[in-house]
């Protein structure tokens, strides 16, 4: 009997593994544990492992169970629960010795008890829903919800929590209602009826998640844009950001209709590719609108002589690349952070971009205005690389919060009023200012605003050259702005008191990091952090570049491209960054991080 | 040098329009073509249809891609903001510009390379999305900034100045905006500027998108013998099965026609066309056999031009989107954002 296991309490620190078959109605049960966890007031961490497919194939889902509150994956899977014959063998590999794995038993399945070290539990899920439920789909669909009521039982769920969910998820289907609860029910009675529960592993309340909620990243950018004031948003769908194009468009529909005539205040276009997509809203940004488009790898390179359109006729835009596995088509639903360099010089010439990249859903939202108003106050491209890990798996994120007092930042952007009140004709691309930013005019203003927008050589009046003198005028300006740029964007955040080690890192990174920076000090490790927010970086990235003997530089690529764009862009001496890569597609864990740094270190690695 | 200053001095006793500009205030900078280049009497063309129209000339967005063509929309209404967008993508940004500011009369140049080739994608797309737009493509069949490459409307059997024979197929612009469901299709000829401007008049009053091909000849690449997009050969096989008369709106229509024989359409903004048969089976309101007439003229060798096409009740982008009046750009911000209240009731879902 399982609670007879001699295995010490695990209470509120193990990690659950569904294994599923995709397509088979699985994620809202897997949701609905993440939630229940999560509203006992216990931290969780949930990751979709999915393959590019509408239906068929082995699909993963992990919650970690986390009082700590970590935010990265979990080190080993505790608990199994495998709903999906096909891959039997290796989800029973994967549990850690002294485990568990729940499966249906409507069929015997020998292999499955055959790890000596993992207690196998089989329950006859297929029996007990064709026993309670009609017709095919039904009782297909109510055997996750099924284990989700054995799971309740094994780990201790709250069913008054679980129930209130199901309430919440059909209020206004009351029969759905009762099936989902009665499936719930009957799974739960089946196990309590069975087995001595709950498992050592199991869940208690705590307060560990008051003023949180679980939300995606591309849903909390599509927040960002709604709330940014943008007007206009075109896109081709590509996985993993069309969820995000799918959330604003949810908003719009609810926030954007005028009620009492239907009209829209805003214009979604899909595209007919990437380029259209990148052309669409960089048209709509010249013209004052502010415009996104939502892709990912293989839409960043389509885009690429539109943008350094935009960089070099200077119009704003806002690209989110939830960045996925690459090169090519790579894997579509697997998440990696390889876009950094095709992003920071996308385009031919000579061409910088201004990339933020946000750690959570959390900074999906605020990057996302700021990418809004540095795209206007410098008038350029600017990029959010988010990735697939932060993109489509629920994190749990402090409470979204609003400022009423904010404005829109539209930048040296002159009004009707100030175009009238000019004196002299406008020109484009002048620089009164000496910060590399020019004015510029709306059409539909005044005959005075006009002016020529062109991708070819110009001079700093926006008159067509290819007189060397103007054309070097106007990329030395550029690069000026550039500067001005970095004192603009969101500065790099350290963490440390003055080691001599330093560990670099960014975006989804941050949350395997911390648990791994816990981890080595914890074991008399002296070593600080400096979390990277955006290119160009600013002073700060310097002084702790300069400030530490040896550093880490933790990414999820191959090629080291954060590590590329340090040495590329600051004096550090590239033979003190030590790389630590992850690049298998599934996001990363703090153990790859603290083995990774400790193997450095044992090479003798002076810090 | 960068570009050659014109001189802008205007006769004093040149007419002006309501707004109190002559023609000369809708030029702009020099053209910088060969000399009798078509494109630039397209250019021309297109000043006169302005003034003609009384446009306030920042009221008007220029859009090109690359190309000679594309060009010219420096050559025409300075008082416009332009876009020369890259090479055959203008019809994204175009679309763009639109979707912010419904207001703006937009106005297109684009070539056959831009168009056609690198560009067909874009081009077909923006005709399916239905932009108020006027979108012009100066045919001449060859590549001229790169010096004479056949372009993918050249016909079959077309020499080349270098004495290549085209083999492949062309593609005709024309057939093509049919196909694609343009709510206007006309062909016109740079240098029947007497057809052209009422034709440019009724496209930008047209309310939706409006495509003519204007087969204008490249003087330095293909106005040679062997060649069907040469001056000569253009002038000695078009027919045109309707003649268009504009009527700006609120104006009386003055000509006297004999009943049955005009056909008046009432365009987007008031202004009518009176479309006078010269071909008497011909209907320009049945995309099928306008499709089938103008194939029927191509294998004899003739170019249909004029109106072609004409169906003034599609939707357009903006009706289709159901988008406010007021443009995108110009929305308070307080009406854009929900505010701090409305996030945490959307956050609730979140719980």
């Amino acid at each position: 009997m399982p609670g007879s296991s001699a295995a010490p309490a695990r209470v509120n620190d193990f990690t659950i593994r569904f294994a599923n078959v995709n397509g088979s109605g699985s994620a809202s049960a897997n949701s609905l544990i993440l939630k229940a966890i999560c509203r006992m007031g216990v931290p969780v961490v949930g990751k979709n492992f999915f393959p590019s497919n509408i239906q068929g194939l082995p699909a993963w889902y992990e919650i970690r169970v986390t009082r700590a509150g970590w935010r990265a994956r979990g080190a080993s899977v505790d608990l199994l629960v495998a709903m999906n014959a096909e891959t039997y063998a290796r989800d029973l590999a994967d549990v850690a010795p002294g485990g568990w794995l729940v499966y249906d038993s409507s069929w015997p399945q020998e292999l499955l008890h055959s790890r000596a070290d993992v207690q196998a539990l089989g329950v006859p899920l297929a029996e007990l829903c064709t026993e309670h439920f009609e017709g095919g789909r039904t009782r297909t669909l109510m055997k996750n919800v099924m284990y989700a009521g054995v799971l309740a039982a094994l780990v201790d769920l709250d069913p008054a929590v679980l129930r209130g969910l199901l309430d919440e998820s059909f209020a206004r289907q009351q029969r759905l209602r009762d099936t989902n609860v009665r499936a719930l029910e009957t799974g739960y009675q089946w196990a309590r009826a069975h087995w001595s529960c709950p498992l050592p592993l199991r869940v208690e309340r705590m307060e560990a998640t008051r003023g949180q909620v679980l939300i995606d990243g591309n849903t909390a950018a599509a927040l960002g844009c709604l709330y940014a004031g943008a007007t206009v948003g075109a896109w081709y769908p590509i996985t993993p950001s069309t969820s995000l194009m799918d959330a604003f468009r949810g908003f719009c529909a609810q926030y954007r209709v005028d009620p009492a005539t239907g009209r829209h205040d805003y214009v979604i276009l899909q595209a007919e590719d990437e380029l259209a997509a990148i052309g669409i809203v960089i048209g709509a940004a010249w013209n004052g609108a502010r415009a996104f488009t939502p892709t990912s790898g293989p839409g960043i390179s389509l885009m690429q002589e539109f943008l350094g359109l935009a960089y070099y006729a200077e119009v704003p835009a806002v690209i989110f690349d939830v960045q996925r596995v690459g090169p090519s088509t790579g894997m579509p639903t697997r998440t990696q952070q390889c876009d950094l360099l095709a992003c920071a010089w996308a385009s031919h010439g000579d061409t910088r971009h201004v990339l933020l990249f946000p750690d959570s859903p959390a900074e999906c939202f605020t990057m996302a205005v700021q990418a809004f108003d540095l795209a206007e106050r410098l008038q350029t491209p600017v990029f959010v690389l988010s990735d697939l890990d932060i993109g489509m798996n629920d994190w749990l994120t402090p409470e979204l919060t609003w400022d009423d007092g904010y404005r829109p930042d539209r930048g040296k952007l002159l009004s009707a009023e100030q175009v009238a009140a000019l004196t002299t004709k406008f020109h484009r691309y002048l620089d009164p200012d000496g910060d590399g930013i020019p004015y510029r005019t709306l059409p539909g203003v005044s005959p005075k605003a006009a002016y020529f927008t062109r991708g070819s050589g110009h001079n700093r009046l926006g008159a067509y050259t290819e007189d060397s003198a103007e054309y070097q005028d106007v990329m030395d300006r550029l690069a000026r702005k550039f500067r001005t740029a970095a004192t603009l964007v969101p500065p790099a955040l350290s963490d440390g008191q003055g080691a001599s080690l330093g560990l670099v890192s960014f975006g989804s990174c941050d949350a395997p990091v911390r648990e791994a920076l816990a981890e080595l000090r914890a074991g008399g490790l002296a070593i600080d952090y400096l979390r990277v927010r955006a290119f160009p970086f600013g002073t700060e990235v310097e002084e702790f570049l300069a400030a530490h003997a040896a550093l880490f530089v933790v990414e999820q690529n191959r090629d080291a491209q954060l590590r590329s764009l340090l040495t590329l862009a600051t004096a550090v001496d590239k033979r003190r960054l030590f790389s630590i890569l992850h690049y298998d597609g599934l996001p990363m864990r703090a153990r790859c991080i603290v083995d990774g740094v400790r193997a450095v270190l044992a090479e003798g690695v002076q810090a | 040098m960068s570009f050659l200053p014109k001189p802008k001095v205007a006769h004093p006793g040149l007419p002006l329009n309501a707004l109190g500009l002559n023609r000369r205030d809708y030029e702009g900078v020099m053209s910088t073509l060969c000399a009798g280049c078509g494109h630039d009497s397209v250019t021309a063309a297109i000043v006169q249809a302005c003034f003609e129209l009384e446009l306030p000339p920042h009221n008007v967005v220029k859009f090109s891609g690359i190309g000679c063509s594309s060009k010219t929309t420096a050559y025409f209404v300075a008082g416009a903001h332009g876009f020369n967008a890259v090479h055959g993508r203008m019809p994204s940004i175009a679309s763009g510009a639109h979707a912010a500011n419904r207001h703006l009369h937009s106005i297109g140049v684009s070539g056959d390379g831009d168009s056609l080739s690198i560009g067909l994608g874009q081009l077909a797309h923006v005709i399916r999305r239905n932009p108020r737009m006027l979108y012009l493509i100066e045919n001449n069949g060859v590549y001229g900034l790169t010096k004479g490459q056949f372009s993918a409307s050249a016909d079959v059997g077309t020499r080349s100045r270098r004495g290549d024979v085209n083999e492949q197929r062309p593609l005709d612009p024309v057939l093509l905006a049919l196909a694609l469901g343009a709510p206007f299709v006309a062909r016109g000829f740079s240098g029947d500027r007497e057809q052209l401007v009422p034709l440019l008049k009724a496209g930008l009053s047209s309310g939706g998108f409006a495509l003519i091909d204007v087969l204008s000849p490249c003087v330095t690449f293909n106005d040679h013998e062997g060649s069907t997009k040469s001056y000569a050969y253009v002038r000695e096989h078009r027919e045109a099965p309707v003649a268009l008369d504009y009527i700006a709106p609120r104006r009386a229509i003055e000509a006297s026609y004999a009943a049955g024989e005009v056909l008046p359409v009432t365009l987007h903004d008031g202004s009518r066309v009176l479309l006078r048969k010269l071909e008497p089976d011909y209907d320009p309101t049945d995309r099928t056999r306008a499709a089938a007439f103008v194939q029927e003229r191509a294998l004899a060798n003739e170019y249909v031009t004029g109106l072609i096409y004409m169906e003034p009740e599609r939707r357009d982008f903006h009706t289709r989107h159901n988008t406010a009046d007021a443009a995108l750009n110009a929305l308070p911000f307080a009406r854009l954002c929900p505010g701090a209240g409305k996030l945490a009731e959307i956050l609730r879902e979140f719980r």
